[in-house]
């Protein structure tokens, strides 16, 4: 049971949030909108699993599945990539830029300062444009937020990965706007 | 120097804004609803007492100076409550409830399964309401996005007092959806 009353107690993770303060749901919805749907140079598939894998690093269950759910269905990958992200995709094919920017996502996830010039240059190396570099530091800037939010309200999520499957599949072709 | 290729005229998030006005329109939104607009029991002042200490303990200097100086004109210019809350809100001139929810905060910062049950009982034992613990937790969870993104891109950072107290008045009057001024680095 979450930390305080919700409207619905059975909407999973950050869904009954949304609708308990939609002021805030409504810029939260769009804010993940343009960051993983919106147009870039960086697929849908590319943005969710940097998302994902943001999500892992805090240990948020919630968000690491459904937003790894979200990368299988863009990627038409199958599941089995919920636990290859976990792993840090030695198994997916990705790219060496999606490695340098997931690199430097990770420094994000730890405090912004721990960005190093030698991150950025790693990444400008295999291709990173300056919106690329920007949109993966916000995007794991934003995942800090989403996943403190979920567990700070003790919110619940559904345990195994099948129970993602739709849920992922909706973020990916519907998307998140719901206000 | 910014990681990436950023307006020199504008400083901090302002500069981050200016790059990608795509983003910036639900970031400002969501700062807009969580910090300025009217609320049935937190001030506005309590509020952005939560976002500059959360700053702190992130150690964004720009967010930290900016919230402050945006509590203090919401507080009736007093800087003392501002600093004594970044230095050690339990001895800070501030009511029971706001100490437990500045406890909730910090909590949030170092992690979201921080927050245990007792941290929400102590709060409500001093009359914390269900929204003001969810929008404790949001407000902090928000900043731990945005110093992240202002630290994570190296964005510009002045050190000059006159400067977050220009910024900080504006923001209180006006809120986060007007436009901001150019600044000249005094470099």
């Amino acid at each position: 049971m979450a930390h305080i009353k919700l409207l619905n107690e059975e909407l999973p993770g950050i869904v009954g949030l949304l609708t308990y303060r939609p002021e805030t749901g409504k810029p939260l919805t769009e804010l993940a909108e343009i960051l993983l749907r919106g147009p870039s140079s960086l697929s849908s598939g590319e943005r969710e699993i940097i998302a994902a894998s943001v999500s892992y690093w805090n240990q948020c269950h919630f968000c690491h599945t459904s937003h790894a759910a979200a990368a299988a269905a863009h990627l038409k990958s199958g599941p089995a990539l919920i636990d290859d992200i976990k792993a840090g995709l030695p198994k997916t094919p990705v790219s060496d830029k999606l490695r340098a920017l997931l690199h430097i996502a990770h420094q994000v996830q730890r405090g912004g300062k721990n960005v190093t010039k030698e991150d950025i240059a790693a990444a400008r190396e295999q291709g990173a444009t300056d919106l690329e570099i920007h949109d993966t530091v916000l995007i794991a800037a934003a995942f800090c937020m989403y996943n403190r939010y979920v567990d700070g309200l003790g919110t619940w999520a559904p345990g195994p990965n099948e129970a993602y499957a739709e849920m992922g599949e909706r973020m990916a072709h519907v998307g998140y706007i719901r206000f | 120097m910014p990681h990436i290729n950023l307006s020199s005229e504008f400083p901090g998030i302002r500069s981050l804004f200016m790059f990608r006005p795509e983003t910036a329109a639900p970031l400002n939104a969501l700062v807009q609803a969580m910090l300025h607009n009217p609320h049935p029991t937190l001030s506005a002042g309590e509020r952005e007492l939560i976002a500059t200490y959360v700053s702190r303990l992130n150690t964004c200097k720009y967010c930290c100076n900016i919230h402050g100086a945006i509590a203090q004109h919401h507080l009736g210019n007093n800087a003392e409550i501002v600093q004594r809350v970044l230095a050690d809100p339990e001895t800070a001139p501030i009511s029971n409830k706001m100490k437990a929810l500045l406890k909730i905060a910090a909590k949030v910062q170092s992690g979201g399964k921080n927050v245990l049950p007792e941290d929400i009982e102590l709060a409500r034992s001093e009359g914390a309401t269900d929204m003001e613990i969810h929008d404790v937790v949001l407000i902090a969870a928000a900043f731990c996005m945005y110093n992240r993104y202002v630290d994570g891109l190296a964005t510009w950072q002045p050190d000059d007092p006159e400067l977050y107290d220009k910024m900080g008045e504006q923001r209180a009057r006006e809120g986060y959806l007007t436009p901001p001024f150019k600044v000249v680095a005094s470099q």
